[in-house]
């Protein structure tokens, strides 16, 4: 198994006849995701390299089957086509689109919420399982099926620990990007719900970054709700407050959302945190391998 | 993005919420001629982004004309250091606002809470000092209230400043001001709105005597006139990123950072520092593998004079290393650093763009394999701490 994405995703991809759309949402399709639908309005009954394009998301939904929906459609009308997706009758939308208003997310996310669909991102690099499906941006050649869950901030980050634990000869069950703008569909605490119930994964590393207090809370939610061990990661110790660390979710506030509160946080509930990218591979790689 | 505190009271006043009037100033004889005009009492208060102004001598009354002159001279030109280590923020203009006969100092914000997903309004009665010891000391002092997304009227605005204990008579007001308040994080797109103090003047009436307002940067493209203020930048490595669209943080080390996509950049100067470095600057180069994006990049990072070595750590995922080693070859032709540069190019046909560097041979580039041996090096070349 693996978590949010597998071989029964269907996908849409909202913004597919778009530069990034085509690219990437043909390269998903390139790793064996069941691309079903594109998204685009105004040129329904077009296809791209074969697959076909509705008006809606709703209409890739009854036509096409599509279960899973991928926005990548510009900011300023992002935020109106992850509310079209949450109304089409998708269970999970994934949003990677960056540099959407953050007050138009939080209506965004109670929406996801009374309508019951799993909301992913925005300013995420998307979902991978490996093996199975790709929906996003993430590069799947650093990662291999296996045992470790990853759920993450951040996106180039990701990719550097993948490689490490993939050079360590270990593999994923799924890689989520949770995002990193100040509200996210689903934190850190959604995805590691998941990874608990997913027989398939043994262990979590965890990649957390300056900002907010997700990392707080999901240092609390481990110590209550986690038995798989946890591995964590923070990145922005170095960082000054009251600077935005390039997402726009990255920044310290007066003395909340530092590197440290977070580490000492996660730390006091028994999660390992490493030093550096490399350990904290290293240590998940040596975790998974004692008994 | 945030606000001056004058530039707050501007978008209060817009929305209906009282301010005291007054006039910007970026010189001593503006700054005069502004107290001539408003009229004695005055205070004369630095603008810079920064809490803690009053502790730090940036806020003074003036009496008259004389005190105004010898207060603007004072607090114009002076370096505020925030009371987290924040800056330090030089006072570039002051703003001149005619005196307040306070009765009552009151706290009020609204903040986006990100944690819960909600706008959260606070009120305290006991405002004009810092409210982060307010609320360690006297937590019951302080009462927070999730605004209900689906409205928030002066009903419900009534009941949280009735229960934070403000007194009777101000407790209509009170109530319109928190209302507005949320009219403006909704209307202006501000993820903080912060008025501490919210005075009652011996005349009984509310007003915003200070503002601290935090735009969302996502959102400039649909506020026109916050969009001109976002684009003035006192840095001038700053200005220059921002012109060149790069995403830029200056720091005030000696050892310059690019790197590609903000988790890893973070994570770059961590491990700088780790290895007994000082960064000088955040930069996240993105997907961009070209020279033009490169040069750009080096160009910002080079103007800092501080600088005296550069690190590149760069992650290859969907952008390719050859592709990135060709942009630094090119790049290498196209300015001259002047200093070391180190380089660390790992993931999608890295070999292959290790070997292109090789083979270039250019001088002062340096390759590491790892990112900790790549810190390490640029440390030792960078002359060890700043």
């Amino acid at each position: 198994m693996s978590i949010v994405v597998d071989e029964g995703t269907k996908l849409a991809v909202s913004g597919l006849t778009g530069r990034e759309g085509s690219f990437h949402g043909l390269r998903n399709k390139a790793y064996g995701t069941d691309l079903v639908a594109g998204v685009t309005p105004g040129k329904g009954g077009q296809d791209v390299e074969g697959t076909p394009v509705f008006d809606t998301i709703a209409e890739a939904v009854t036509e096409a089957g599509a279960n899973t929906s991928m926005i990548f459609v510009p900011a300023r009308f992002a935020a109106a086509a992850i509310d079209e997706a949450i109304d089409s009758g998708v269970e999970t939308v994934i949003a990677i689109t960056e540099g959407i208003p953050v007050l138009d997310m939080l209506s965004t996310y109670w929406k996801a919420q009374e309508k019951g669909v799993r909301l992913i991102g925005p300013n995420c690099p998307g979902v991978l399982s490996p093996g199975k499906a790709n929906v996003g941006i993430i590069p799947a050649q650093f990662f291999d099926p296996g045992p470790i869950g990853v759920v993450s901030k951040s996106g180039t980050l990701t990719y550097q620990i993948g490689n490490e634990l993939k050079q360590a000869g270990t593999g994923n069950s799924s890689i989520v990007g949770i995002g990193g703008d100040p509200i996210v569909g689903s934190d850190f605490i959604d995805i590691l719900k998941l990874y608990e119930a997913d027989p398939d994964t043994e262990l979590i590393v965890m990649v957390g970054e300056i900002g907010g207090d997700a990392e707080e809370r999901a240092a609390e939610f481990i110590a209550s709700d986690i038995s798989k061990p946890v591995v964590a990661y923070i990145a922005g110790f170095t960082a000054p407050p009251g600077k935005q660390m390039g997402h726009a979710g990255a920044i310290i506030s007066g003395s909340s959302g530092t590197a440290q509160a977070k580490k000492d946080a996660l730390e006091a509930k028994g999660v390992r945190v490493g030093e550096s990218p490399t350990e904290t591979a290293a240590i998940a790689a040596e975790t998974l391998r004692s008994p | 993005m945030d606000l001056l505190e004058y530039q707050g009271k501007q978008l209060f006043a817009k929305h209906g919420i009282a301010v005291p009037s007054g006039e910007v100033a970026n010189t001593v004889e503006d700054a005069v001629a502004a107290a001539e005009k408003i009229g004695y009492p005055c205070a004369i208060k630095a603008q810079v982004l920064i809490g803690g102004r009053g502790k730090a001598g940036g806020i003074k009354i003036a009496q008259n004309a004389e005190e105004a002159r010898e207060h603007a001279g004072a607090i114009l030109g002076m370096d505020i250091v925030g009371p987290h280590g924040e800056g330090p923020f030089r006072v570039e203009a002051v703003w001149v606002e005619g005196g307040s006969d306070i009765a009552e100092e009151y706290y009020a914000s609204v903040i986006l809470d990100r944690g819960e997903k909600k706008l959260l309004a606070m009120v305290s009665a006991k405002g004009g000092m810092d409210i982060e010891a307010v609320a360690a000391e006297d937590p019951e002092a302080l009462v927070k209230r999730h605004i209900d997304p689906s409205g928030f009227d002066t009903a419900a605005a009534r009941s949280i400043v009735a229960d934070a204990g403000l007194a009777e008579d101000a407790l209509d007001e009170a109530a319109e001001v928190l209302v507005k308040l949320a009219e403006v994080a909704r209307e202006e797109d501000a993820t903080l709105i912060e008025v501490n103090p919210l005075i009652v003047t011996a005349g009984r009436e509310v007003v915003a005597l200070d503002s601290k307002v935090t735009i969302d940067g996502n959102a400039l493209f649909r506020h026109q006139d916050l969009a001109e203020i976002a684009d003035t930048v006192d840095d001038p490595q700053e200005q220059m990123a921002k012109e060149k669209g790069l995403t830029y943080v200056k720091l005030d080390g000696n050892v310059g950072i690019l790197a590609n996509g903000a988790g890893l950049c973070m994570s770059t100067l961590d491990v700088v520092a780790q290895a007994g470095g000082a960064p000088a600057n955040f930069l996240d180069a993105g997907g961009g593998s070209k020279a033009e994006a490169i040069v750009n990049a080096l160009e910002v990072i080079k103007s800092d004079a501080k600088v005296s070595a550069i690190l590149f750590n760069i992650f290859g995922g969907i952008t390719r290393c050859d592709e990135i080693a060709n942009g630094i070859v090119t790049a290498s032709q196209q300015i001259d650093l002047g200093m070391p540069l180190v380089v660390r190019l790992d993931g999608t046909n890295s070999e292959e763009g290790l070997r292109i560097l090789a083979e270039a041979d250019l001088p002062n580039l340096h390759q590491e394999k790892t990112m900790l041996d790549a810190a390490r090096r640029v440390v030792e070349l960078a002359g060890g701490a700043a």
